[in-house]
């Protein structure tokens, strides 16, 4: 068994006195695809801003290969929510944009990308605007922008949640072939559970707000995974589903208040 | 052929758009040509527009050599005023305090009557172009000023997040995204103060200059000329719409994702 690389222990977040995470604790191993289940408005993306950005938890721990995290130090690739493409960029320069924030120049960043459009089935797209593709293909383009910083852990924000059911479903069989070849190791956020059985090797079901982990779920299903919908998948997809909807946060001390003299 | 046919095709296209205007504009000049003959009306009070567009074609020399100064004025105006309001506009959006100290100095130059700055100014810097400078520089900072913050407010938070997770500093995320994202408002405040601009040297120069489209309307209105006065105004509307006409061109190179209609802009 591998050793974890991402270990969340006991995170609390407050927003002034509202409380958005309550007690999360999860782990992510090497080549390991894990996905964060829960209803929106839980503070799924707080999690990410904790990993990204410049906020810090109010308490817990966060490390990476055991180390605990530091502004210099960011072993992420994030993708947002939305695609997050700039309307002014070529693809091919949207795709470049996190090499050439690391300092590379232009043409050696976009030298780095052209090989990896065919795969991303983005070939032949290189010189158009953004606002030409259609949504999956502006997603996959996001996909790449976010793999070719080529950090140790992909962080994906409902990567799909803007897409046609359509879209979605040949977004996520892609995405899951990708992963296949690829093994990155992945942290998922995501309100679909169909998408969370049939990409992850383990699920992580949160409670309403605040955040905390109700259930960690494995998916023991074997891979390379083709259809979407199994029996064995559909049975997984049904239990959690009872979880999520039949969930009441248990009523705790509220933690979080601003201190008033 | 084929595109000979296009071009045809385009040229309808334009001919076709621009009639409306063309038939609304003519209408206007007709009713005042006809009213200004066969009222009875003496050329001195209200001229008819065919004896204004000849008395400016008699007087061209004249008017070219006052129109010289004012296109001057406006021009180097308006390009000092472009560079300050960039200029501030950066400071502004960076440092919160710099914000809070400059944008109420600002609002109350907006607030002051052109009518008794103008002489005030003229008065202060002579007669040469520095005060029209000023006060074209005056009158169009800002609507630049305001549309760069603006437009820098626009962008997109999702995109900025994006970028600090990559590691991008501020001032980068502002390159990147903050100053592309200025760009449609930018032009739309541009479109907007070009359009005082030259208005703004002809008001200088009717406070008192030694040359200039402005001192050329006041003498003539003076020696009862209203036809001249008028070919100086249809001198100085020609000259607004052609820079009108240049920030649309500057604007169409300057983004060209901004016409393929899906794209996200103001």
């Amino acid at each position: 068994m591998s050793s974890n690389r991402l270990e969340l222990n006991q995170v609390r977040k407050c927003f002034g006195e509202l409380e958005v995470l309550g007690d999360v604790s999860l782990t992510v191993r090497k080549g390991e695809f894990v996905s964060i289940l829960g209803p929106s408005g839980a503070g799924k993306s707080t999690i990410f801003k904790l990993l990204t950005g410049p906020l810090a938890p109010d308490g817990g721990t966060i490390s990476f290969d055991g180390q605990p995290l530091s502004p210099s130090r960011k072993p992420f690739a994030f993708m947002p929510q939305h695609d997050a493409l700039m309307p002014w960029r070529r693809i091919i320069d949207n795709t470049t944009l996190g090499l050439e924030v690391q300092g590379m120049s232009r043409t050696e960043a976009r030298r780095r990308v052209t090989p990896l459009f065919p795969e991303f089935g983005l070939q032949g797209f290189e010189q158009h605007w953004p606002a030409q593709l259609s949504g999956g293909m502006r997603q996959r383009a996001a996909l790449l922008r976010t793999i070719v910083q080529q950090r140790d852990m992909l962080l994906l924000d409902e990567p799909f949640g803007a897409l046609d059911a359509l879209t979605r479903a040949g977004m996520q069989r892609w995405l899951q072939s990708m992963w296949a070849r690829h093994n990155w190791t992945t942290l998922l956020i995501t309100h679909d559970v169909r998408e969370a059985v049939f990409l992850s090797d383990r699920i992580y079901v949160l409670t309403d707000r605040p955040a905390g982990v109700l259930i960690e779920r494995s998916v023991s299903l074997p891979r390379p995974r083709l259809d979407l919908v199994t029996a064995e998948a559909s049975a997984i997809e049904a239990e959690l589903l009872h979880i999520l909807l039949n969930s009441k946060a248990e009523p705790r001390t509220p933690s979080c208040s601003t201190a008033v003299v | 052929m084929a595109r000979y046919s296009g071009l045809a095709r385009a040229a309808l296209v334009a001919v076709g758009r621009a009639a409306p205007a063309v038939l609304s504009i003519g209408t206007l000049l007709l009713i005042w040509e006809l009213y200004a003959r066969f009222a009875d009306i003496a050329p001195t009070t209200l001229p008819a527009p065919s004896r204004v567009v000849t008395q400016a074609w008699e007087h061209r020399q004249t008017l070219l050599d006052n129109t010289v100064p004012t296109l001057i004025a406006t021009l180097a105006g308006f390009c000092c005023s472009l560079f300050a309001a960039f200029g501030f506009s950066v400071l502004i959006d960076f440092s919160t305090p710099l914000r809070r100290a400059l944008l109420p100095v600002f609002i109350i130059s907006q607030t002051l009557p052109l009518v008794a700055i103008a002489p005030l100014i003229v008065l202060w810097f002579g007669f040469g172009l520095t005060p029209k400078i000023m006060l074209v520089a005056l009158v169009t900072f800002f609507p630049m000023l305001v549309a760069l913050v603006q437009g820098y407010a626009a962008a997109d938070s999702d995109i900025e997040a994006l970028l600090a997770s990559m590691g991008a500093g501020r001032r980068r995320i502002f390159t990147l995204v903050r100053l592309p994202t200025s760009l449609p408002y930018f032009f739309a405040g541009l479109r907007i103060s070009i359009t005082y601009a030259v208005v703004g040297a002809i008001f200088a120069e009717y406070a008192g200059a030694a040359k200039g489209l402005g001192i050329y309307i006041l003498n003539s209105k003076n020696n009862f000329r209203p036809d001249l006065v008028l070919a100086a105004v249809l001198v100085s509307a020609s000259l607004t719409l052609l820079l009108f006409g240049a920030t649309v061109l500057v604007q169409r190179a300057a983004t060209p994702w901004a016409r393929l209609g899906e794209g996200r802009q103001p």
